[in-house]
């Protein structure tokens, strides 16, 4: 995996992973040089004041202000330029790009599946282009696991009940080691896979190739059916009994206590699964909760098609983009776009 | 060359604390600190034993990629096992309890601890929650991590978890207590004369030790009772599945396991200041600052909990936040090793192996405390978090730190512990084994560590192998220098050379009284009139010997 000219350095395949060696280099660099410093300076020591006579004393020291203040504010400077540095990559890397490609990544004891928007699953492989944002929404069906690409140089823990994302862009077709690092039973050292960077026409074909496969916005208006969410939601998630939810995702929400949401997948979820807990403002708290009957993936099958509506609806009123029954349960309301459905 | 004053009378046979009573009752109902000290000495001992035999077994699997010598669950296990006894039944009570025990008293010139009995109740206590951990493991084991996680410890694991907590929630208890007594006899024991700025540094780190045990121990024993209920009766606090947070558990779980980090080393920062002093004769350079600093690290060690927590879906900006404090806390940490440096410019440095214990303390704590800062710094421990590079880092404060100085605290101890001298050349070897086999164990971690591998993985890929071989090697070397210790220093029990009073010519008071010292400590009480490591009052000087540049000229 080391194919850097530098030794004892992975891969560097993504476009954050080439800052983050600078970092790594300089932390390097200066560490080295201070502890070969006080190492060189603790032997010169210890070797030119050895004790030569049994009965001999030195002569006591009284310490000196001016050195400790040196030796603390230098340091101190030195270790906030690391701070600064660490923390600067760190915030630029924490929002994911507006434009990012999603995909979705469940982690179970000992496995990964992955699903595109477009609809293709792998499990412990994730197949994506070249010089193309990715960004990954991730939940887990048990215990707590992390989701690490060490030649991208990212990592985030993946919990159950909540979505946690992480962003990437690869800069070099290849494959690359895909690991679990949050401890999570038995197989965790098994919870492994592979990315896999293709050229963008690679990453076309490789797509065509599998692409029978259902999007989880589909499977998600499927599900809304059969759930029963179109008797208050609408079948085009134009609303009724229960609010609106086309143009919903991304958008605030206003409660039932005058505090204000964004509707990101967090809050869908919990909509869904314990709709009691925030009532959007101007509804009643009929809606049953749907806990235990929706799996984590059909979460993000419902979720990615609430999404969906948010950019078919405004104009599709008469001529919908996605074929017919636009439906769309559970959930509050947002303020802008859900008078113009029908 | 003669001793310092003394507080002794010396007579030929003398009753000292081992030979003032006989028999298996004198000792298990003994209200004697220095005994207590010797019951901890042994029974951390057999903890580190058996610790140190499943670090045995993971290093023998790790050896080749592929996970064929244990089974997975068992390799899970092994590595949890190593993981708990070591950190809670070894490294916390390993200074505090046998030379903290032993010597808090007798270099204040205190004839016990505050609170003999609770004293006694803490070893109790202690062996109370080591034994319901044994029975676990052997019961079953368990297989969750030291650290416990949820919801994996609360509702997967199908190992002895409530059964193992209970026992690590025992033993916490005997940590306050020992904390407690610490603090009350640092505060109000004293002999006449020995004002806070006499004490040595060994004392103020136990005062600052002290205080994290009773503010962090409480903690750690709520997490570890609510993540037992909610295995238990899922509750809903942790667990997602019943509207609990599994992130919350990490807060209170490092809330204490940050800061009793700082139980482990801080302890040894306070050896290490001992040695330094006595074995180069010269008075700490800014010994308020390295004081102070010990009282610095518990305070802010109580502010960096969530560094643990960088990738584990915590803000952005507390992030940020921790990282800050962490990088701040390290300040008072590197002042500690700059002080020690600048005590040895111009001293007469003496090569006694509890010296050279002290010097690889120092060379191995800089490494480990360089290598936190690699973690402190946000992007680069995105990367790093959860890999080799996190094992081998603690292990260098922990094994290079606190068992070092652990070791050379107890070399330099020996004769007054025991009344005998251990073979010197026996002793310098080992701790050159120790040094070169610890290096060779962890060294090569940091690298795979930044080249992806991931801890507390039964197998992995082969690309990591070499590395791997080459901890396994260390580990050997290592374990063989732990051993040589371990078999001389119970042969100088019987057949070691009878120490004396003050074998190494020294001015602390626990050295001004018959090696092993009687069971009062002080036939008289010691009245102190010499600043801490003062190794040329001008009203001895005679006595001691001579300034160097007078020999010089002579």
């Amino acid at each position: 995996m080391q194919t850097s000219w530098i030794p004892f350095v992975p891969e560097s395949a993504s476009t954050v992973s080439g800052k983050v060696d600078a970092l790594y280099f300089y932390l390097s660099g200066v560490t080295a040089f201070f502890t070969l410093l006080i190492s060189g300076v603790l032997i010169f020591f210890v070797i030119k004041y050895r004790r030569r006579m049994p009965n001999e004393i030195p002569r006591p020291v009284a310490g000196s202000h001016k050195l400790e203040t040196i030796w603390s504010v230098i340091p101190f400077m030195i270790a906030m330029s690391m701070f600064a540095w660490g923390a600067q990559i760190y915030f630029q890397n924490s929002r994911p790009p507006k434009n990012a490609n999603e995909i979705y990544v469940v982690g179970k004891q000992w496995m990964w599946k992955i699903q595109h928007s477009t609809g293709q699953r792998e499990i412990n492989e994730l197949h994506v282009p070249v010089g193309r944002k990715i960004k990954l929404i991730m939940t887990s069906e048990d215990t707590i696991h992390d989701f690490f690409i060490p030649a991208f140089r990212i990592k985030a823990d993946v919990l159950p009940g909540r979505y946690t994302t992480q962003w990437f862009e690869a800069t070099k077709p290849g494959s690359y080691h895909l690991f679990c690092a949050e401890y999570c039973g038995m197989n965790h050292s098994g919870m492994i896979g592979s990315v896999i960077v293709m050229q963008p026409t690679d990453f076309d074909n490789w797509l065509s190739g599998n692409a029978s496969q259902q999007s989880p916005a589909v499977a998600g208006q499927q599900l809304f059916q059969s759930l029963g969410c179109v008797s208050c939601h609408g079948a085009n998630g134009e609303g009724g009994r229960g609010p609106a939810l086309a143009g919903l995702f991304g958008q605030k929400v206003f409660l039932t206590n005058n505090q204000t949401v964004t509707a990101d997948e967090a809050y869908i979820r919990e909509s869904i699964e314990n709709p009691q807990a925030k009532i959007v403002s101007g509804f009643n708290p009929i809606m049953p909760t749907f806990q235990g009957q929706v799996t984590p993936e059909q979460l993000i099958q419902i979720i990615s098609f609430i999404k969906s509506l948010q950019i078919s609806n405004p104009q599709s009123a008469t001529a919908p983009a996605v074929p017919a029954p636009k439906a769309a349960p559970s959930t509050p309301a947002n303020t802008t776009s859900a008078p113009n459905q029908q | 060359m003669k001793a310092f004053e003394t507080f002794e009378t010396p007579t030929a046979a003398r009753v000292n604390y081992i030979n003032a009573e006989y028999g298996l009752k004198s000792w298990l109902l003994t209200k004697d600190h220095k005994r207590i000290a010797l019951l901890y000495l042994g029974s951390i001992s057999a903890f580190f034993f058996i610790g140190g035999l499943y670090a045995m077994f993971i290093r023998l699997e790790l050896l080749t990629p592929q996970g064929d010598l244990l089974s997975s669950a068992t390799y899970n296990k092994v590595f949890t096992q190593h993981g708990i006894i070591m950190i809670f039944f070894f490294l916390i009570p390993s200074i505090p309890a046998t030379l903290g025990n032993f010597l808090v008293p007798m270099m204040i010139g205190a004839k016990d601890l505050a609170f003999p009995r609770i004293n006694l109740l803490s070893w109790y206590i202690y062996l109370l929650g080591g034994i319901i951990t044994i029975w676990a493991l052997l019961a079953g084991g368990i297989d969750t991590g030291w650290t416990f996680y949820v919801p994996y410890s609360s509702t997967f694991s199908n190992s002895y978890v409530v059964a193992t907590g209970l026992g690590v929630f025992i033993s916490g208890f005997s940590s306050i207590l020992t904390g407690l007594n610490f603090i009350v006899t640092i505060h109000t024991m004293r002999a006449p004369g020995m004002t806070w700025f006499r004490l040595p540094l060994f004392i103020w780190a136990h005062y600052a030790t002290s205080l994290i045990m009773i503010l962090g121990t409480p903690v750690i024993a709520i997490t570890i009772l609510l993540m037992a209920f909610e295995r238990l009766a899922h509750v809903g606090i942790f667990d997602p599945a019943t509207g609990g947070d599994p992130v919350l558990f990490q807060h209170l779980f490092w809330f204490y396991s940050h800061p009793a980090v700082y139980i482990m080393v801080l302890p040894g920062m306070g050896v290490v200041s001992e040695l330094i002093a006595n074995f180069s004769r010269k008075n700490i350079f800014g010994y308020k600052f390295v004081a102070f600093s010990s009282l610095a690290i518990a305070v802010f060690g109580f502010l960096v909990w969530g560094h643990h927590l960088f990738v584990a879906s915590q803000s952005v900006y507390a992030g940020m936040i921790f990282s800050f404090l962490s990088f701040a806390v390290a300040i008072p940490s590197a002042i500690k090793v700059f002080n020690w440096t600048a005590t040895l410019y111009k001293a007469s440095i003496s090569y006694d192996t509890p010296m050279l214990y002290a010097l690889g303390f120092i060379g191995l704590f800089t490494i480990g405390g360089m290598t936190g800062l690699f973690l402190a710094a946000l992007a680069v421990d995105v990367h790093l978090s959860d890999t080799y590079f996190v094992v081998a880092h603690f292990h260098y404060i922990m094994v290079g730190g606190t068992l070092l100085a652990y070791l050379g605290g107890l070399h330099y101890w020996w004769p007054k512990i025991t009344g005998r001298m251990y073979p010197e050349g026996w002793g310098r070897f080992s701790a050159l084994v120790v040094f070169v086999g610890f290096n060779l164990t962890f060294l090569p971690q940091f690298i795979a560590g930044y080249l992806g591998m991931p801890r507390r993985y039964h197998a992995y890929p082969p690309e990591f192998q070499v590395f791997n071989v080459l901890s396994t090697a260390g580990a050997s070397i290592l374990g063989v220098g732990l051993v040589i210790p371990f078999i001389y220093l119970l042969w100088s029990m019987r057949y070691g050379k009878r120490a004396e009073p003050n074998p190494w010519h020294l001015p602390g008071l626990e050295w001004r009284t018959a090696s092993p010292p009687p069971t009062e400590n002080f036939l008289a009480t010691p009245v102190v009139t010499w600043e801490a490591y003062e190794f040329a009052p001008p009203e001895e000087l005679e006595v001691i010997g001579k300034f160097r540049e007078e020999i010089e000229q002579a």
